[in-house]
């Protein structure tokens, strides 16, 4: 087995409208199998993926958003989301879904997987990542 | 080095297609390895062997199938997207019970764990996407 590489999926594009959202999440549970350091990025129109209350019955469209809350169930538990793209957007974290993880090395604590992150601090988590794949 | 390549945009209406087989090209002939290129979301299909290009224009998958051949490219399209587009190979058309397959030579159809594997293994991955 080589080494764990940091893996950050970065999601820019708004949950429906394309595709790339959905197949991006699909990529994130796959990938999950794979015991690597896995993280996600929210950006740009990313962050509307969060947002709760989704409800896509008009659109004829599959509501992949609780999947998100099920992510911390796979081992993946970091979910950086920019803060100027929330702004930009009018949103703030009250608008996103309450993700969070159980922490085993924490006696399984609930915690937020949800962090929020400056757009220079965004720059600092992908500069750290071995693989960046963008959706 | 060892590049993984990802391609996430169909041909001609995307110029991505065209930058990644750029880039392998270039890559391969200043000596360096190219582990897989993954095709995902529509990038799938240029992996199709139907599509007719107009002929002064450039054939995106022939390139792909000729370069594959040449360096024995693993060109992987991802099953799941693909079935979403009807990209479909023997087996797959066997499987479900389609009546035709059109996966170019030099194409394979896999799953998406060829992507993370191909990511683990490759000492940079590049998207070529919008």
């Amino acid at each position: 087995m080589s080494k764990v590489k940091k893996f950050l999926y970065v999601n820019r594009k708004a949950p429906y409208g394309t595709i790339y959202a959905q197949e991006a999440l699909e990529v994130v549970l796959i990938g999950a199998a794979f015991d690597q350091d896995v993280s996600l990025a929210f950006l740009d129109d990313g962050v509307f993926q969060l947002t709760k209350g989704q409800d896509t019955k008009e659109a004829g469209l599959k509501n992949f958003s609780p999947t998100f809350r099920a992510l911390g169930d796979y081992e993946v538990t970091k979910l950086y989301v920019e803060q100027e793209s929330l702004d930009e957007r009018g949103l703030t974290l009250d608008d996103l879904q309450d993700i969070q993880y159980e922490d085993e090395d924490d006696d399984y604590a609930e915690k937020p997987s949800i962090i929020v992150v400056s757009r220079a601090g965004m720059a600092d988590v992908m500069a750290d990542q071995d693989v960046v794949l963008s959706f | 080095m060892k590049f993984g390549i990802v391609v996430n945009e169909g041909p001609y209406t995307h110029q991505a297609s065209d930058s990644a087989y750029n880039f392998v090209k270039a890559a391969l002939a200043t000596g360096h390895e190219v582990s897989r290129v993954f095709f995902y979301h529509d990038g799938v299909n240029v992996g199709t062997r139907l599509s007719i290009p107009p002929q002064d224009d450039r054939q995106i998958q022939e390139q792909w199938s000729a370069l594959a051949k040449e360096h024995e490219l693993d060109l992987v399209i991802c099953i799941a997207a693909a079935q979403r587009r009807g990209l479909l190979d023997r087996n797959e058309a066997d499987r479900q019970g389609k009546d035709a397959n059109n996966i170019a030579e030099g194409f394979r159809i896999s799953g998406l764990g060829q992507l993370i594997e191909m990511g683990i293994q490759a000492d940079r991955t590049i998207t070529f996407g919008d």
